[in-house]
């Protein structure tokens, strides 16, 4: 058992739980009590590696960068999620979850999503497995990731609007649980990110961890060494983060760097840098650093990117934090833009712009020569090229 | 200590009416006439609703006046502020209602020691799990004389049920079909089947039923099943239409 694990009540250190109301509770002790058990299933792991080889393309390349790495001088490898089929890691989750939904006998499925690639990602795995699916998605979101949603509806799921708050990726969160708490019995919720009650950020950080096993063993084959210096990947729930970080945790030598949105800035009111910015405070279910008011209402935050547009962070991120285990940068929009546009000009690549947070976390460290930098991009640009098209006037 | 004034009242009446409203909505300063007026309209107790930017169990009705006290500017410190010299005219049982985070920022222990002060009998909140209030706070809540009022649902197992009863005080909030405030889903006749199998387990606790109560039908089939009935959404509806000072019309309509 890693020291980073979540312990039986669902807490890594102070940070995690399960706060949610009792009409809640036989749904989520349902599944804690059984998730481990299917997760370890021989044929939960035989149907779940089968469809991460055949259906989402997995393994997904660990490529060397090399004119990246002649710019920054040292060695920079890219993880490559942007290959995975839908364009996005949010797919390795999607079809783990979905499998331990059909086997506690589920028929219907709901999910959140701010970028839309959670919300593609479920809906493509409810059209291949036959199940209703119903999105629910920030009516700003909405506007801003029009592609996505077209896709989802293409594929035959409901997209629902989120019309609270800043109506983004916190209010579609709201509206799913709600809706979960309308339908206990038929529907499964399959929550996209490191986030709400316990067991989902330990659940989903497993169905993630495909991310570092991978890395591991491509890394040893391409670079005949033991182990990366630093692994570095985006953060709003943290998923991306969780998955590239999980197989890593007890190798203290390698350096973990996530990198949350800054928005327009660290010290403006316009941000999404929960653990820069935030306090202790409980959101969805878990307890965990959020931005939030003295009198504890949460805060509505902002990032250029969707899928970081979260006032919350996944509670195991918050632990990695506090221990020291992980250190957490933060990028602006403008750092996020000029690192998508340079990881476009020199390696051919166009990032997702949660992904361009990761990469815009390279210039914030003095790397030596040597070192071996692994960078996860977590998602492809194309959801974001009318944001790059506004930006970079193209 | 004082008895409860939650406990004695359970001891005197049955067939109770609870009414639901939100701090410091329609306006700021009307949280103090609202508990006055249902008062002087003859209902049993009051759930004051400290608001919260995201009320997971709560529908767009409560969501949206939750939203506008907030936007008036109230917090937990004001409410705290506006009941202080509640017990001067207010004689029934009052309980506040509100999610964990602002409790928790607020300082839990310092909200139920404020909340003594002020002569606060129970709190209801709903994402505070009940392990979690039973392994943490039970005992200086207990301290404190208030009660953690604690929610079951439809779905509950009898074994988890029996389980809350045993460490409940107060009085049980009986959620009266899976969903969130204002909505009420189930058919009458699963609703009854509900009330009765709680009915069986010849709880130690009285039970109020909650959520989707909204009138003087669904008052009087849910008094037949429990010991009363809480009415929220239905009331803030009416607030915003037609002011506080409907109030007692609101009431008298019920019962």
């Amino acid at each position: 058992m890693s020291k980073y694990s979540v312990n039986s009540n669902g807490y890594y250190g102070r940070f995690g739980g399960q706060f949610v109301p009792e009409m809640l509770y036989p749904n989520v002790d349902n599944l804690k009590k059984v998730y481990q058990e299917i997760l370890d299933s021989e044929s939960f792991q035989k149907e779940y590696k089968q469809l991460l080889k055949e259906y989402v393309g997995r393994p997904t390349p660990l490529t060397y960068a090399k004119r990246m790495s002649a710019a920054y001088g040292t060695n920079i490898f890219l993880k490559r999620e942007d290959c995975a089929h839908t364009g996005a890691h949010k797919i390795n989750n999607a079809i783990g979850q979905i499998l331990i939904a059909k086997q506690m006998g589920k028929t219907r499925i709901i999910a959140e999503t701010g970028a839309g690639q959670h919300g593609v990602a479920t809906a493509t795995v409810c059209a291949l497995m036959g199940l209703k699916c119903a999105v629910y998605m920030g009516e700003v979101d909405i506007q801003r990731q029009a592609p996505n949603v077209a896709r989802m509806k293409m594929l035959g799921a409901e997209v629902i609007p989120a019309m609270t708050g800043n109506r983004t990726l916190k209010d579609a969160t709201n509206e799913a649980l709600r809706d979960w708490i309308s339908n206990p019995e038929d529907t499964f919720y399959i929550i996209g990110s490191v986030v709400g009650p316990h067991p989902y950020p330990d659940m989903v950080a497993k169905l993630q961890a495909i991310i570092s096993e991978e890395t591991k063993w491509q890394f040893r084959e391409q670079t005949g060494k033991d182990l990366p210096d630093y692994v570095m990947a985006c953060i709003g729930g943290g998923s991306n983060a969780a998955g590239s970080f999980y197989n890593f945790l007890d190798d203290e030598s390698v350096k973990l760097v996530a990198v949350e949105a800054a928005g327009l800035g660290l010290d403006t009111a316009d941000t999404a840098a929960s653990i820069a910015r935030g306090t202790e405070g409980i959101i969805h279910g878990s307890r965990t650093m959020l931005m939030q008011t003295d009198d504890g209402q949460i805060i509505e935050p902002y990032s250029i990117s969707a899928g970081l547009d979260y006032p919350g962070v996944g509670p195991l991120h918050s632990f990695l934090a506090e221990s020291g285990r992980a250190t957490v940068l933060a990028a602006t929009d403008q750092e996020a833009l000029d690192a998508a546009l340079e990881l476009t000009r020199l390696e051919g690549i166009i990032p997702a712009l949660e992904s361009a947070h990761a990469l815009a976390g390279l210039k914030k460290i003095d790397f030596k020569a040597t070192d071996n930098v692994v960078v996860t991009v977590s998602g492809r640009g194309d959801k974001d090229m009318a944001t790059y098209m506004n930006r970079f006037k193209l | 200590m004082a008895i409860n004034r939650i406990d004695s009242l359970f001891n005197q009446k049955k067939g109770l009416l609870s009414i639901y409203f939100t701090a410091g909505y329609p306006q700021l300063e009307d949280t103090m006439s609202v508990l006055s007026e249902l008062q002087a309209a003859g209902v049993d107790m009051v759930e004051i609703g400290m608001p919260f930017s995201d009320p997971l169990a709560d529908g767009p009705v409560i969501q949206l006046a939750s939203l506008q006290a907030l936007n008036n500017g109230i917090t937990i410190k004001k409410i705290l502020d506006q009941i202080k010299d509640m017990r001067k005219t207010i004689t029934m049982p009052v309980v506040l209602m509100g999610y964990v985070n602002p409790v928790v920022h607020y300082g839990f222990e310092k909200f139920m020691a404020d909340c003594k002060a002020v002569g606060v009998d129970g709190v209801i909140i709903p994402d505070l799990p009940f392990d979690e209030y039973i392994e943490h706070y039970k005992d200086m809540m207990d301290s404190y004389g208030i009660h953690y009022i604690p929610m079951i649902a439809p779905q509950s197992s009898d074994e988890r049920i029996k389980y809350i009863d045993s460490k409940a005080s107060g009085f049980i909030y009986m959620v009266a079909s899976a969903g969130i405030t204002g909505n009420i889903k189930a058919s009458l006749d699963t609703r009854t089947a509900y009330y009765q199998r709680i009915k069986a387990l010849d709880l130690k606790n009285k039970t109020m039923i909650g959520f989707g109560i909204k009138d003087k039908a669904s008052y009087d089939h849910a008094c037949v099943n429990a010991d009363g009935a809480i009415i929220g959404t239905a009331f803030i509806k009416h607030l915003s239409e037609k002011g506080v000072a409907a109030t007692k019309e609101f009431v008298s309509a019920i019962r």
